[in-house]
């Protein structure tokens, strides 16, 4: 759409998704181009994130087709270049494991069956965790983490692969603003590098200025797709609020309106 | 009991095998243990060895070695297991259950038609380490080499799989079959402790030893490496304990096995508190980039100027602000902010 150039990565043709026979997503059409950084955005249950899973295909569709890099999902094997970052709240098991052990399963999809981690695999890891700011944690166990750190570790997780597109899911909900600058500044890098990003938010905050395509979800159809909007235009009530105070205390009249836009007018 | 008593009867025949299969067992269960615990599944091996117990049984009547039909009635019904549990039904739990009561009540009974009575049954419910026999301390090796070999050197994968389901799909892994893969391997350790523990109390040693090890490790390696050590130790002294004890009194390997490992994870608990809570202190609080004070200018005024808070009344020109009131006071604007006046 902004970027009409680039190779598409996704393109979702009638994408429709039902779930216990109760249809999610109704024929939705999406095309990513390279390096685009898209906001799926839309209210709770409107479909993003089970876009977001029907584009990974961890959700099968009922009817449609996605394409990813220009091969059906079906039979997609260049799993490498897909980075995959799930909500929050699956990183802790049972088990202790530490940070850098979550960041090298994010490696597999480059690394053979029963073949030990090469120096480029190391250097990926060491990378991804810089990139997330989290070097100093790396010998940390994950549940020891803040929920802002553990949703870096998963994004580092999914760099450590090197993936060419990135989905994110809600990486921010529910995170401390300190992690969502670190979150905004990883992102920005990734972004920078030139991989594609589809992230699903509720709110963008501190990643609004990253977000150069916004789509917006209704009741499991694209209800919007262009430039990103502000909350202004999503959220917001419809009498324009007045930011600017009147400091200098002045007579009213008849001919002299106390509005500031209207004395401006005036002058 | 003397020591030269103790090693004289640990360096019998019968006691080098059984020592054998009890280090195996004891390496082998806590490391597929690992991964039952860290996906939530602490009691699939209690489960699967109520279905064993069938296998055993099926062994009794048609007369062939209760070792393999064991193993087979165990992978058969950890296989369903896992089809159940990925099925994802919210009365998962209670397929399984159906399942156990199914195994062991079916088990009983089919060694009552068997006609071997409830005696020949008790040496693989709570069993009889001493008496294993030299074919059965090879067939022990051979699957506790199977399991530790395929756990090992699968670690990365059965890792991600085990801690991610989602993400490691996405990544192109074929998890469902890694997670057949782990049921699969449990069944086999279930059959492989059955002649050392017993098969009610073979899941104490798949998972006692991981809950000992994740107090004081942080990694997942190095819980699933000193569970291993820690379950070799527990299998190992614990029959030297019985038979030791085996003087005065009749003492069973497989009880004193599992109460050995729950007292290396009583041991450790207080240990693992205490790290915990010292590692909780040393946090540091984050610091937080935002919201500095300096965003808003304060007035620099010394006490002595505002003798009297900004009222009604108080004599300075009130300036209605936004959503408070601002008070001329020397050329400009204060509003009180806390304690201080802000410049406005």
């Amino acid at each position: 759409m902004l970027n009409a150039v680039g190779t598409p990565v996704v393109e979702a043709r009638d994408v429709t998704v039902a779930i216990g026979g109760r249809p999610v997503l109704r024929g939705n059409n999406l095309i990513i181009r390279e390096g685009e950084f898209v906001a799926l955005m839309g209210a709770n249950g409107s479909g993003k994130s089970t876009l977001v899973r029907a584009l990974t295909g961890l959700l099968p569709l009922t009817q449609g087709s996605v394409l990813l890099f220009g091969t059906p999902l079906s039979d997609f094997k260049a799993r490498h270049r897909i980075g995959f970052v799930p909500q929050r709240g699956t990183a802790t098991g049972g088990v202790p494991a530490s940070v850098r052990e979550v960041v090298s399963s994010g490696r597999l999809t480059r690394r053979g069956l029963l073949r030990p981690a090469g120096r480029a695999d190391r250097a990926a890891i060491d990378d991804a965790l810089e990139v997330v700011g989290l070097t100093d944690k790396a010998g940390e166990g994950i549940s020891t983490l803040s929920g802002g750190q553990q949703q870096r570790v998963l994004i580092a997780r999914a760099l450590a692969g090197e993936p060419d597109l990135f989905f994110l899911d809600e990486p921010a909900a529910g995170v401390d603003l300190p992690s969502q600058l670190a979150l905004a500044d990883a992102l920005r890098i990734l972004s920078d590098r030139g991989a594609s990003v589809v992230l699903v938010a509720h709110e963008l905050g501190p990643l609004e200025p990253l977000v150069d395509r916004a789509v917006v979800m209704r009741e499991g159809r694209i209800g919007y797709d262009g430039p990103p909007l502000s909350h202004q235009d999503i959220h917001g009530h419809h009498h324009p609020a007045s930011t600017v105070h009147d400091h200098v205390p002045h007579v009213g009249s008849p001919f002299d309106t106390l509005s500031p836009t209207a004395r401006d007018g005036v002058r | 009991m003397s020591l030269t008593e103790l090693v004289d009867l640990l360096s019998r025949d019968f006691m080098q095998r059984a020592l054998l299969a009890a280090l195996l067992t004891g390496l082998a269960a806590p490391a597929i243990g690992t991964f039952l615990v860290q996906r939530r599944l602490a009691l699939l091996g209690d489960g699967i060895g109520h279905v064993a117990v069938t296998g055993v049984a099926l062994g009794l009547l048609t007369g062939t070695s209760p070792t393999w039909t064991a193993v087979a009635v165990a992978i058969l019904g950890a296989v369903l297991i896992e089809v159940i549990r990925e099925q994802g039904h919210t009365n998962g739990d209670v397929a399984l259950a159906l399942l156990f009561y199914g195994g062991l009540a079916g088990g009983v009974l089919i060694t009552g038609l068997a006609g071997a009575g409830a005696a020949s049954l008790q040496v693989y419910l709570f069993g009889s380490v001493t008496s294993i026999s030299a074919s059965e301390v090879w067939y022990t090796a051979g699957l506790a080499v199977v399991v530790l070999t395929l756990t090992l050197g699968l670690l990365p994968q059965l890792f991600a799989v085990a801690s991610d389901p989602e993400f490691a799909k996405v990544a192109g892994l074929q998890v469902r079959t890694y997670n057949l893969l782990v049921a699969v391997l449990a069944a086999v350790s279930v059959t492989v402790a059955m002649r050392t523990v017993g098969l009610l109390l073979v899941s104490a040693l798949m998972v006692v030893p991981v809950a000992t090890s994740q107090q004081l490790a942080r990694s997942f390696r190095s819980t699933l490496l000193a569970a291993m050590v820690l379950g070799g130790v527990a299998a190992v002294g614990g029959l030297v304990v019985s038979a030791w004890l085996s003087a005065r009194a009749t003492v069973a390997p497989g009880p004193s096995i599992v109460l050995l490992a729950l007292a290396m994870f009583a041991a450790t608990w207080p240990v693992g508190v205490l790290l915990r809570r010292r590692r909780r202190l040393a946090e540091p609080f984050p610091i937080l980039a935002t919201d500095s004070p300096a965003e808003h200018e304060i007035a620099g005024h010394t006490e002595g100027q505002h003798s009297h808070e900004h009222g009604d009344d108080c004599g300075h020109p009130a300036v209605p602000h936004g959503d408070h009131v601002d008070y001329v006071h020397d050329g400009h604007r204060h509003a009180p902010h806390g304690e201080h006046y802000d410049e406005h």
